[in-house]
């Protein structure tokens, strides 16, 4: 894809109106840090933008008791430095703080890193621990989609065309609930997850587990909610053998690939080492919250 | 192919060039305006080389369009140190020895004075990791570090 | 050189000559010149690993709009199969030239067919696009065992394994097979106690250098042709050029332009030859630059490499054998460093009965390249973890088996001298000594430890100094300044003429102002283009000495050099070097003074390494926590560059250890041609590398200069590799030690 042309809209309005009426391959863009490099690899097929980024509210965010309402283009750079964010939502700030080098994070986005839908995504995992949701707009008005209901396979999701994704929806975590993310890559950074996993977990007052979200990425064609990991954790103190049963879940629902990032036994054994650590210190800062 | 016509500022100074929609900015520094101080190693946001601010904000140039330098304040490498001096940073990394074929160095000025204005007293860990996205064959990164904590340091001591 | 001496600016660490340039941006690197005119080439690479080039039909491409040249193996004036001079690696013309660009066969994923230049490098993308192009697709063999294995198929059909004792009457992808021998193996063996052996894998390796091959070229009918290249040794660039393009020497001028890291890879032409190629046809000036994905998988790397060795020893700790047998990929073309890994693998060891054969075998992938002690790393590496190994069997401290069995002055070597003065002992003694080696290790903490031996090389080396009437110099040498060489030429000329070292300023001159100088490679340049350096200044002082004497009409011997100013040794007369330089006109013209040598006399560099490493039993990652460079430098002339060299080296060693490795697809294709899964090691990655510098002097360079830039990459396979053996218990084989592979070997499944 070459870009053969560049729109710049104001608002979501007309961003909408671009997206639709022309003949030429049309993608929205945040960040731009997958969409660039991919309309570099083949430069032959015409491709038309639309940058979100002149658009005020895709570049906001706001958190109050309803919970938080993020602007999806706003750069990781800059979401990572929210302090009232990270104190609610740590285990999302940990996922976009790995999005990439520093450099990255000045560019990359966690609408775009959804909306790209890689399989490898670190905040999707991260979203769908905490019950994310999405609002998606266009021509025939607006719905609201569960981030886990949103991507629908590699590289694609239900956005169809002409829509584009308005806000990252997520309520707020009461006392005793917190959230965590963790994944492997080879080096310490600049790596595409070999796996990752976002948990969130709400203790009461006696330190039992009365809800729980696990999720895991990179292995599978979509990020997974397992279920059944949870439900493993939902009930006990989360001492180390119920972990460890999420983490025998967690790898059991697990779907890998081999690649050149891992092969399927090591991400199926990964995977579940990930629940069980990314538990542990979700658990944690759920007890600090009480 | 209608080029574009794009105002911008870099580093403080008023510019306008024309650009094909497909250019990024990286294009646009080094091949029209002939700003070759920032590098390319990768095209693809993995090696730091083109290490640029975008108001204020550290990226990659290359994972920017030259368009969507419209309105926006640039910073690279030609805006750090004068003709005739250095940035501290800059006289840091010569002191120590921290480049050897030097061809990451203009990216590792601009991402460290990036590091330091966001944080002047960083760690080893936390400079080791703001700047993982800096690559350096030649070093090992030793003399790199050392240089950018003495930065840091010989900076808090004259503020 | 003898005995140590006293020095005034040797062993100093000043700020380089080049300094301002590289940390302002305004140095200018082999991407960085544009020229009036100038239009951009593009190279259509194969999409397969192995296949017969069917039809090849460019007129598409040629008729799209903006196209002015295209670019294919035809364009070569018959070009025949004599060995050139390529810097580290070896070559014939006629592999270089079906390297560059193909002939009728395809033999690696990224095997350059067809170039195209047009105004633009998008009109030149989009053009290749055009190009009409059927292949026959072949299997492809990707590993040495496969292309050994009888029935193999075969990549070209007219090579025939030199080296046999009878001569081959097949065809095989075996190019040579060697041997280097010493004493009795097999009495060695027999008089054994303990015996060690393994069979070993590393694999294919980038160099890794950030800037990618690039290069602006302007062809010019007269005789006036120019190639800016980045390049460590321009002078090889002509005569590859102008050999592939029939052009005489001098009508080919090559500029080094600044150079963005190189370990070797940089020592072959890719693109000048065919850059020129579409500049003559065009008639404008073209620019070419590889993009990042080209350069994984056309450049470069190193040879994946499988070895077994046996070492055999006395219960007293005495190696008494040592045999190895070495296979390496030299891609598809021949001439990988396998010499270089048998001379190198057993030479840190002064043992009587040695035996090792090598064996250069082709495979469907990029052309290997010099990489930083071409095959010593792969070689040692076996023998390094071997040695750790037999420590253990025997009871002993890694450090004190390695010195009691330790090469040292007077040893012979497999390959031919007897060692003249070498550091391994001292670096082995500075090693045991360190802090290092004091700290205890914590639970899952391993430590390894490795020694490296490369010979470093001489060869030719020319430099002229001129000097200003205002007694500042110009330092015009040849050799490419890949890593502050600058610096060092800087500070010998100084002390030799006993001036400040600012007063003088290096510069690389081009093919055309100075004289043949050998690229830099094989750490060369601070020994040999060194002694050029310090022969012009000696010149330059013996000229002063002259212009003083006939002004002070005295003979030369009357006059003393004594820090910058001629003394007069029958009266008071004094005169500085810059008031003879003013008064030059007056005393026969300016002086410049001259350096051309054929340098012998290189001195070896062991080197020894210290990695500790922590490994997670869990996910199989490693993470090295603390780690020591000893080498001995012969003279340390700037001692940061010298830490600079060994602690660069250690990474990447350290990398290619744990996650550096080329990922091919079953089709042959490369899977990880990028910054992004080549995993080179990043600064959150690492730990401070501790450098001690040892010196114990060269007496064949005036100042006691050993090469410092090889020897640092040789340790660290083993030094890590072992480390992780001994944090978890078994055995380690192949690199790279990647979290699963570690995982592997910790489940049992290794």
């Amino acid at each position: 894809m070459a870009v053969v042309d560049y729109n710049a809209p104001q608002s979501v309005q007309e961003a909408v109106a671009l997206l639709s009426g022309s003949d030429i391959k049309t993608k929205v863009m945040a960040g731009g840090t997958d969409l660039i490099i991919q309309s570099k690899s083949q430069a032959v097929e015409p491709l038309r933008v639309v940058d979100l980024k002149h658009i005020a509210e895709m570049m906001s965010y706001s958190l109050d008791d309803g919970g938080l309402s993020l602007g999806p283009c706003m750069c990781c750079a800059e979401f990572t430095a929210l302090h009232d964010v990270e104190t609610l939502y740590p285990g999302l700030v940990e996922a976009a703080y790995l999005i990439g080098s520093t450099q990255v994070q000045g560019r990359a986005s966690i609408g775009g890193n959804l909306c790209n839908s890689s399989p490898a995504a670190d905040t999707i995992p991260a979203l769908i621990a905490i019950g994310a949701k999405c609002r998606i707009v266009g021509a025939g008005g607006e719905r609201t989609v569960a981030v886990e209901d949103f991507v629908t396979g590699v590289g694609r999701n239900c956005m169809q065309s002409g829509e584009l994704l308005q806000r990252i929806l997520v309520a707020r975590p009461a006392p005793g609930s917190r959230d965590a993310y963790l994944r492997f890559i080879p080096r310490t950074e600049m790596d595409i997850a070999v796996a990752g996993a976002g948990i969130s977990v709400t203790l009461d007052s006696q330190g039992v587990c009365t809800a729980a979200r696990v999720a895991i990425g990179a292995v599978a064609q979509t990020a997974l909610l397992v279920a059944s990991a949870a439900d493993a954790l939902i009930g006990t103190q989360l001492d180390d053998a119920s972990v460890a049963k999420a983490a025998a879940a967690a790898s059991a629902a697990a779907s890998p690939i081999t690649d050149r990032r891992g092969t399927i036994e090591f991400r199926r054994h990964i995977v579940g080492v990930l629940v069980k650590r990314a538990t542990l210190i979700a658990k944690e800062r759920a007890q600090a919250s009480l | 192919m209608a080029k574009l016509h794009i105002t911008t500022s870099i580093n403080g100074e008023a510019t306008e060039f024309l650009c094909e929609p497909h250019e990024t900015l990286l294009d646009v520094l080094r091949n029209d305006l002939q700003m070759t101080g920032t590098k390319e190693g990768c095209g693809s946001g993995d090696c730091g080389a083109c290490s640029v601010t975008v108001d204020g904000r550290l990226t990659c140039a290359c994972l920017v369009l030259g368009v969507e330098a419209a309105g926006r304040e640039i910073g690279t490498i030609e805006g750090i140190g004068g003709s005739d001096k250095l940035s501290v940073i800059q006289e840091k990394f010569l002191e120590h020895a921290a480049l050897q074929c030097g061809i990451c160095t203009p990216g590792l000025v601009v991402s460290t004075q990036a590091l330091l204005e966001q944080n002047p007293n960083p760690t080893e860990a936390e400079a080791r990791y703001f700047l993982a996205g800096n690559l350096c064959r030649c070093t090992g990164y030793d003399k790199i570090i050392r240089a950018v904590l003495d930065a840091a340091a010989t900076m808090r001591g004259a503020a | 050189m003898s005995e140590a001496r006293e020095f005034k600016y040797i062993g100093q660490s000043t700020i380089r000559p080049d300094g301002f340039d590289k940390v302002t941006g305004r140095a200018n690197y082999g991407a960085d010149l544009s020229l009036p005119g100038m239009i951009w080439g593009k190279i259509l690479r194969s999409p397969h690993a192995h296949a017969m080039i069917k039809r090849l039909d460019t007129s598409r491409a040629e008729a799209f709009p903006g196209v002015l040249a295209v670019a294919t193996h035809s364009d070569f004036p018959s070009v025949t199969d004599q060995a050139i001079e390529s810097g580290e690696g070896s070559l014939t013309l006629l592999d270089l030239a079906r390297n560059v660009l193909a002939k009728d066969k395809v033999l690696y994923h990224g095997h350059a067919v067809v170039a195209i230049a047009a105004k633009t490098s998008a009109i030149a993308e989009q053009a290749l696009a055009l190009i009409d192009i059927e292949y026959e697709v072949l299997k492809p063999v990707m590993d040495v065992r496969e292309a050994m294995a009888a029935g193999a198929p075969i990549l070209h059909p007219d090579m025939f394994t030199q080296g046999l004792a009878e001569k081959p009457t097949t065809a095989s992808n075996v190019a040579t097979r060697l041997e280097y021998k010493m004493g009795d193996i097999e009495a060695g063996f027999k008089d054994a106690e303990v015996v060690v052996e393994r069979e070993f894998y590393t694999p294919t390796a980038h160099q890794g250098y950030i800037e990618p091959h690039a290069c602006t070229v302007r062809y010019e009918k007269d005789g006036q042709s120019m190639i800016w290249c980045s390049t460590q040794g321009h002078f090889d660039v002509r005569a590859s050029t102008a050999k592939l393009l029939g052009l005489d020497l001098g009508k080919l001028k090559v500029i080094a332009s600044e150079i963005g890291g190189g370990f070797g890879g940089k020592t072959t032409v890719y693109l000048e030859p065919v850059a020129l190629i579409l500049s003559r046809k065009s008639g404008r000036p073209v620019k070419m630059i590889m993009d990042r994905d080209e350069v994984f998988k056309a450049t470069g790397p190193g040879s994946a490499t499988r070895s077994w060795v046996k070492i055999g020893a006395r219960k007293d700790g005495t190696i008494t054998a040592m045999q190895g047998r070495l296979a390496y990929e030299a891609g598809a073309f021949k001439g990988s460093p396998v010499m270089m890994g048998c001379m190198t693998a057993f030479t840190p060891y002064a043992v009587s009965n040695m035996y090792i054969e090598g064996f250069d075998v082709v495979v469907n992938k990029a052309k290997v390249a010099a990489y930083r002690a071409p095959g010593a790393p792969q070689a040692e590496f076996a023998v390094e973890m071997l040695v750790n190994e037999l420590a253990v069997k025997l009871g002993r401290d890694p450090i004190d088996l390695r010195l009691q069995n330790a090469a040292k002055e007077g040893t012979q070597t497999i390959y031919g001298p007897k060692f003249k003065r070498v550091g391994l002992v001292e670096c082995l003694e500075a090693a045991r000594d360190s802090k290092h080696y004091q700290q205890a290790l914590a639970a899952n903490q391993g430590r390894g430890v490795a020694a490296g031996f490369w010979f470093n090389v001489g060869g030719q080396s020319s430099v002229h100094i001129n000097m200003n009437p205002d007694g500042t110099g110009t330092i015009v040498e040849g050799s490419p300044d890949i890593g502050g060489s600058r610096a060092s030429m800087q500070m010998m000329a100084a002390e030799a003429m006993g001036i400040e070292p600012g007063r003088l300023k290096p510069i690389i001159g081009d093919t055309e102002n100075v004289a043949f100088s050998a690229g830099t490679g094989g750490s060369r340049t601070t020994f040999a283009t060194g002694m050029a350096v310090i022969e012009a200044a000696e010149d330059v002082v013996a000229q002063m000495k002259q212009r003083a004497a006939s002004m002070w009409n005295v003979t030369a011997e009357q006059v003393e050099w004594v820090d910058g100013v001629a003394l007069n040794t029958a009266g008071e007369d004094r005169l500085s070097l810059a008031e003879i330089c003013a008064g030059a006109d007056r005393t026969g013209g300016q002086i410049s003074g001259r350096g051309n040598i054929n340098a012998r006399g290189a001195g070896p560099s062991f080197a020894v390494h210290l990695c500790d490493v922590e490994v997670d039993k869990e996910t199989g990652k490693v993470d090295v926590v603390r780690y020591t460079a000893v080498q001995d430098a012969g003279k340390a002339i700037h001692p940061k560059y010298v830490e600079g060299q060994y602690q660069g080296g250690a990474v990447q060693g350290i990398g290619w250890a744990l996650n550096e490795e080329y990922i091919y697809g079953a089709d042959g294709l490369l899977e990880n041609a990028g910054f992004l899964d080549y995993r080179i090691p990043v600064a959150s990655d690492l730990p401070m590398i501790d450098a001690i510098i040892v010196e114990v002097p060269n007496k064949f360079h005036p100042y006691g200069v050993r090469g410092v830039g090889e020897s640092g990459i040789i340790p660290p396979l083993a030094a890590v590799g072992y480390a992780v053996e001994n944090a978890i218990g078994v055995p380690v084989t192949d690199l790279p030690l990647s979290p699963p592979r570690v995982f592997n070997l910790i489940q049992g499944k290794g």
